[in-house]
């Protein structure tokens, strides 16, 4: 491109860079501007209404004790949960796109969430399992599908091409057995499961809590070191070999450190559909990105989520709606909005 | 050669691999193999539709088969289920068979994606979300009502997405539809459990129909989608040129003299055509359009010449083979043959995926 501006190819690299850098951060602060504010609506709202202000102050510890109740015990794992659902969801979900190099790809599609759905729904229909049972099984259930998935595709290395195709055969047996499993129960309690597979933050308590943080402080570390691998991963199998990279040992670490994103966050919350799918590419556009946008995604992943259960509690007056029926509601207006103003070449996943 | 448009997304290159499976092999020997396989299958497929028609909770000779389709005679009970029962349900399996794995082949050769599958268009979403209006608001509970539902909400849903998909300068790009079509999905979805979650009746009928099945469907259903399932297979097994000069991107492919926003369209079309009969006549059956054309191409390699008349053989195949085995493992009740195509389907898929040096998109 011709500038007016003189300046070497590399002094203009490195300003192109900064301005795409600056772009980034300002994404990432009014995202996480809106996701507090979302997170303090949210923690106000309720049976009994507490002013935002005040939500605020209990939250920085200046709060009454009644409010504190309300806030921290009742409403605050919630909301927390919510979060962090959604910012596992949206680092699980660039991951995935970002090896796989396909803007379709995401836990839900290609097969974890699926394995993480059946076996859940198994313990909920055949077993007669409720609450920490049946996330533990969904864990199980991610893992050995995800397990599977990788032993299936390996063959003297392990494409992405092959991997996608064994995820989708291994995801369809995955969802028929839900789907015999459903139409084989009572109908009361396959509702029950229904539920649980639209994904809802429903009766969650600091456990959830808990757990997400813990696999979220172990995990951040290892996606720190191995983020910059994905950006070379994501120039293709051959380019990456090329440049020096150990190609199937990177993938294998961020397909484990993807997989158990997706899955803690199913087994706390279900498999919400669509979060995963939607944060990376807003992620990309919105921070012109040319890798994977980590933190936005994270972000746009959690603030979909927090959104959704927003509406999902409230919208409707007394009707509480599972979150998952919302995040499509919420995500795809604005993915569609996105597109529909993308005008450069391809521009997309 | 210019270079392909900017697709970070696409899993693979343009396929300038197709001579790569079959390297110093003479085109004509290489044609007059596709060709035997092709009469092959056929012949596989003529097989199982006879089975389909012997075989269920009454065990029919074939003999008395072939005699109920030639002479036909009322008073025997035989020949009333082969006639009223067994050759509709093997009719609508093969029409919902060739349509799925037609529009299958047809979806990811026009947006260059192996993880698109004939639902991409919202096809699926859109069908599953009108039946369940349809039941909610209106009580409708017989499968004729569902077939005209169904067909309107795909054809609604694929018409919005197409829409979305052009809107910007670019017009419907592959990644812009399939990203729309998915969104959609998503939204659709989205509705579609939310009447669901609310309602344990609509959900107690939704629930069968959403699997997936070819029973129950009788000759008035296969009178209702013939039509458009054969309009669309024509048209399918026109646009092979389409679909090859579409998959070498859409530079190349324009400066070869290709309209594509028209090629695009014209598919498109062609989609919603069968996939939206398909699921109307069947509910939605996902996995059949998604692998069959890959099998396809496995064996044909990257022309869509041949991926779409293999695909249109060898999805029946797997359909009606699997509606065979459903009636035979669980006697004396059936399983849907949503759930046996792929619980049969998927492993021999994973084998031949880890077999084979794969034929990119």
């Amino acid at each position: 491109m011709a500038t007016t501006t003189a300046g070497t190819p590399a002094q203009l690299i490195a300003r192109s860079r900064a301005v795409r850098q600056a772009r980034s951060v300002l994404v990432i602060t009014i995202v996480g501007i809106a996701l507090f504010a979302t997170f303090c609506v949210s923690l106000s709202l309720g049976d009994y209404k507490i002013p935002v202000i005040d939500v605020v102050k209990t939250l920085f510890g200046q709060g009454d004790k009644a409010t504190e109740f309300i806030v921290n015990q009742l409403r605050l794992p919630r909301a927390l949960t919510g979060i962090l659902v959604g910012a596992a969801l949206g680092l699980s979900g660039a991951i995935f796109q970002s090896i796989a190099r396909n803007p379709l790809a995401s836990p839900d599609i290609i097969g974890v969430t699926y394995g993480a759905s059946a076996f859940a729904v198994f313990a909920i229909v055949t077993l007669g399992l409720t609450g920490a049972a049946v996330s533990g099984l969904a864990i199980a259930g991610a893992l050995i599908t995800a397990f599977s998935m990788y032993i299936l595709a390996w063959r003297r290395g392990v494409s992405s091409y092959r991997l996608i195709l064994v995820g989708i055969g291994i995801g369809a047996i995955a969802m028929s057995v839900t789907s015999y499993l459903l139409t084989k129960a009572r109908v009361e309690i396959a509702q029950q499961a229904l539920v649980w597979l639209t994904g809802s933050l429903n009766g969650v308590d600091w456990s959830e809590v808990r757990a997400l943080t813990i696999a979220l402080v172990l995990l951040t570390p290892l996606m720190v070191l191995l983020v910059h691998r994905l950006r070379i991963l994501q120039l293709g199998d051959e380019t990456a070999y090329g440049l020096g990279l150990r190609v199937e040992r990177s993938r294998l670490g961020l397909i484990v450190i993807a997989v158990l994103l997706a899955a803690v966050a199913t087994a706390a919350a279900g498999p919400i559909g669509f979060v995963a799918f939607v944060a990376p590419p807003i992620a990309r556009w919105v921070t012109r990105s040319p890798g994977p946008a980590m933190i936005a995604s994270a972000l746009i992943g959690a603030l979909v989520v927090a959104l959704s259960d927003l509406l999902a509690q409230h919208a409707l007056g007394d009707t509480q709606l599972p979150v998952g029926v919302v995040t499509g509601v919420v995500g795809a207006p604005y993915l569609m909005f996105l597109l529909a103003r993308a005008n450069r070449v391809g521009s997309g996943g | 050669m210019p270079p392909p448009p900017a697709l970070p997304t696409t899993a693979a290159p343009p396929p300038d691999s197709a001579t790569v499976d079959a390297p110093r092999r003479r085109p004509r020997t290489r044609r007059a193999t596709l060709v035997a396989g092709l009469i092959v299958s056929v012949a596989v497929l003529l097989l199982i539709c006879l089975l389909s028609i012997a075989v269920g909770s009454k065990q029919i000779p074939l003999s008395t088969v072939i005699d109920a389709l030639r002479h036909y005679n009322d008073a025997n009970t035989d020949h009333v289920i082969v006639r009223s029962l067994r050759v509709p349900r093997t009719v609508i399996g093969l029409l919902v068979g060739a349509a799925l794995g037609l529009s299958g082949a047809l979806m990811q050769g026009v947006t260059r994606n192996p993880l698109a599958d004939p639902g991409i268009l919202g096809v699926n979403g859109g069908a599953a979300l009108f039946v369940v209006g349809g039941i909610y608001w209106f009580g409708l509970t017989s499968l004729t009502a569902y077939v005209w539902l169904a067909f309107a909400g795909a054809a609604a849903a694929s018409v919005a997405v197409y829409a979305l998909g052009s809107l910007g300068r670019e017009g419907a790009t592959p990644v812009k539809l399939a990203l729309a079509g998915a969104a959609m999905t998503a939204m659709f979805g989205s509705l579609t459990t939310a009447l669901l979650i609310g309602d344990v009746d609509t959900f107690d009928q939704f629930r069968f129909w959403s699997v997936g099945s070819l029973a129950g469907r009788g000759s008035d259903i296969a009178g209702q989608v013939a039509p458009f399932i054969l309009i669309g297979i024509v048209l399918a097994l026109v646009s092979g040129r389409l679909l090859n000069a579409l998959s070498l991107g859409d530079d190349v492919a324009r400066s070869l003299g290709q309209r594509v926003g028209l090629a695009r369209l014209f598919t498109a079309v062609t989609v919603v055509l069968l996939c939206g009969a398909a699921t109307a006549a069947a509910g939605p059956i996902g996995f059949v359009g998604l692998t069959i054309p890959h099998v396809a191409r496995l064996i044909t390699g990257p022309d869509y010449r041949w991926i779409l008349p293999y695909s249109m053989v060898l999805a029946p195949i797997l359909l009606l083979g699997s509606d065979v085995l459903g009636r035979i493992v669980a006697q004396p009740g059936e399983l849907q043959v949503g759930i046996v195509t792929a619980v049969l389907g998927a492993p021999f898929f994973i084998a031949l995926v880890r077999r084979r040096k794969l034929a990119d998109l």
